[in-house]
């Protein structure tokens, strides 16, 4: 079978299907394009998720002066000395902490006006209304909630804080965008394949009478649904290369702009996305073949 | 080369068979004529001989191989091996007279060289010799007939089956097609023809079946079209 051959024969077929290639192409392209997301932001999720899950601790807070009269469990007034040594030699008997840092209230008054320079309670209140704290990072930052009942309502414990809960919110949010963009895609991807399946039978519906007479004169099977699962193929790759420009374009987007705009999250690089579209290409093309091949079963027998 | 033992084939949704227990043997080098009205199971015949269908009883031999057995990927290499000629000569509009003939060979897998090579051979066989180049369109429909017999033969096969070859044609043309196919059939190559034409049949003298209804009625050495009382 020769190359030059099948060729021409695959573009005579494109080109004679030109509005319903076109469409394969797009609906092909869409789906494809959702997949690559969907995938990218599990991704990101799943980098973001290391990222901040190694730099999450949790807090146990010691109660202030200022917390005597507003808070029950500081009743007896700010914590003294004995108190958090007795927490930190509790927490090295735990074998679930990685490490522990103390964090005294003048330091904790320090960051404070770091990262808040424009709060007008910095004129207000002084290092001492700023409790000290543990700092506290465990080997499973899930297992917060022993750390939680171990400490709370000790005395000198104001309150035992846990930074994970502030990410959950975030997280929640992009794994529902990705569940989206998975229906999303699922759909698409079921209308590209109806659109395949119409496309390769008109095809071979318009072409029965080259087809009738190649399996008069003995092609093979192979031969004959060839250029057919071919052009189909064909078509889910220049799908597959517009789905990858779409997912590039958006790449860089949200490198260029968005990563400018949120600078707390730490966006995946090119090289997640470019793994990404080998994927789609294998995908498309194999998706499209398969449904093309199934299509000509019923369509063109022997 | 052709064998049917006890065939039968009835259609789905269909009472009467098209094809009603019927044994011949058609041997290599033999010149058949397949005669009967329409309906008589003609078309039957020859589609079983190819393999388009299966006997619903008895067997089908052709070239030797039992076509209830052979399994479909089989069936495309089976078909190499014999020419088939139809009355709407089957010819692509869109490809010249030679790309058309050469196409029997691209499907194959021939390789260019030999394409090149054996395509005006054959052509010059058919009288069409120097209009590699033209579109089927421009020809007449002896001409074109001609063409599909040049794409039947290209491979030299063993059997060649037409299908009332000369059924779109002029009287003169006819004969020029069956002086062809005589031609072809003095090469060694077995043929078998089903016709409604006369004039033909009883000029040219060769065996001739007759189908009556899907029942083989008539099977004569040196026949004519009708009824010898």
């Amino acid at each position: 079978m020769r190359a030059q051959f099948v060729l021409s024969e695959i573009g005579v077929g494109l080109r004679r299907n030109l509005t319903m290639t076109i469409a394969v192409v797009v609906s092909v392209a869409l789906s494809l394009a959702l997949a690559g997301a969907s995938l990218l932001v599990r991704d990101q999720v799943n980098s973001m998720k290391g990222y901040w899950y190694d730099k999450v601790e949790v807090s146990i807070y010691f109660c202030t002066k200022a917390d005597q009269h507003g808070s029950p469990q500081c009743s007896t007034g700010a914590a003294t000395d004995d108190q958090v040594k007795d927490v930190k030699s509790q927490l090295d008997k735990m074998p679930l902490v990685q490490s522990a840092t103390y964090e005294s209230s003048a330091e904790a008054f320090q960051r404070f006006k770091q990262t808040n320079p424009d709060n007008p309670l910095l004129a207000a209140v002084g290092a001492e209304s700023m409790p000290q704290s543990w700092r506290v990072k465990l080997t499973d930052p899930t297992r917060y909630d022993v750390i939680q009942s171990a400490f709370a309502g000790k005395a000198g414990v104001k309150s035992v804080e846990d930074q994970r809960k502030i990410l959950e919110n975030l997280f929640g949010l992009l794994n529902g965008l990705q569940t989206a963009a998975f229906v999303i895609m699922v759909l698409m991807l079921f209308v590209a394949l109806l659109l395949i399946v119409n496309t390769v039978r008109v095809s071979a519906f318009s072409r029965r009478r080259e087809t009738g007479i190649m399996r008069l004169v003995g092609a093979s099977n192979f031969y004959v649904q060839m250029p057919f699962i071919a052009e189909a193929a064909f078509a889910a790759l220049l799908g597959a290369a517009l789905a990858s420009v779409l997912l590039l374009g958006g790449h860089f987007f949200v490198q260029g702009w968005l990563a400018k705009k949120v600078l707390f999250i730490h966006f995946i690089g090119l090289s997640s996305v470019l793994a990404v579209i080998p994927l789609l290409v294998v995908v498309g093309m194999g998706m499209a073949g398969i449904a093309a091949f199934f299509t000509l079963r019923k369509y063109l027998k022997v | 080369m052709i064998r049917f033992d006890n065939v039968s084939k009835t259609y789905p949704k269909q009472n009467r068979p098209a094809l009603d227990n019927v044994s011949l043997e058609i041997e290599k080098g033999e010149f058949v004529f397949l005669v009967g009205s329409s309906g008589s199971g003609k078309s039957t015949f020859l589609r079983l001989c190819l393999r388009e269908e299966r006997p619903s009883t008895g067997a089908v031999h052709v070239l030797g191989k039992d076509l209830g057995k052979l399994s479909n990927w089989k069936v495309p290499h089976m078909r190499r091996q014999l020419g088939t000629v139809f009355q709407d000569f089957r010819l692509l509009p869109n490809k010249t007279v030679g790309q058309n003939v050469a196409f029997a060979l691209e499907v194959i897998g021939k390789p260019k060289s030999a394409i090149n090579k054996v395509v005006p051979e054959v052509l010059d066989l058919v009288g069409l010799g120097g209009k590699e180049d033209r579109m089927p369109g421009e020809l007449s429909g002896g001409e074109q007939q001609r063409v599909a017999i040049a794409r039947a033969f290209v491979n030299r096969p063993m059997l060649l089956i037409a299908d009332e070859p000369t059924g779109n044609l002029d009287p003169q043309n006819s004969v020029g097609i069956m002086k062809l196919l005589d031609r072809i059939n003095r090469t060694g190559t077995t043929v078998l023809m089903a016709t409604h034409d006369q004039a033909i049949v009883d000029q040219m003298r060769k065996r001739v079946i007759e189908l009556d209804k899907g029942l083989l009625v008539r099977d004569q050495a040196r026949g004519v079209y009708g009824y010898q009382s």
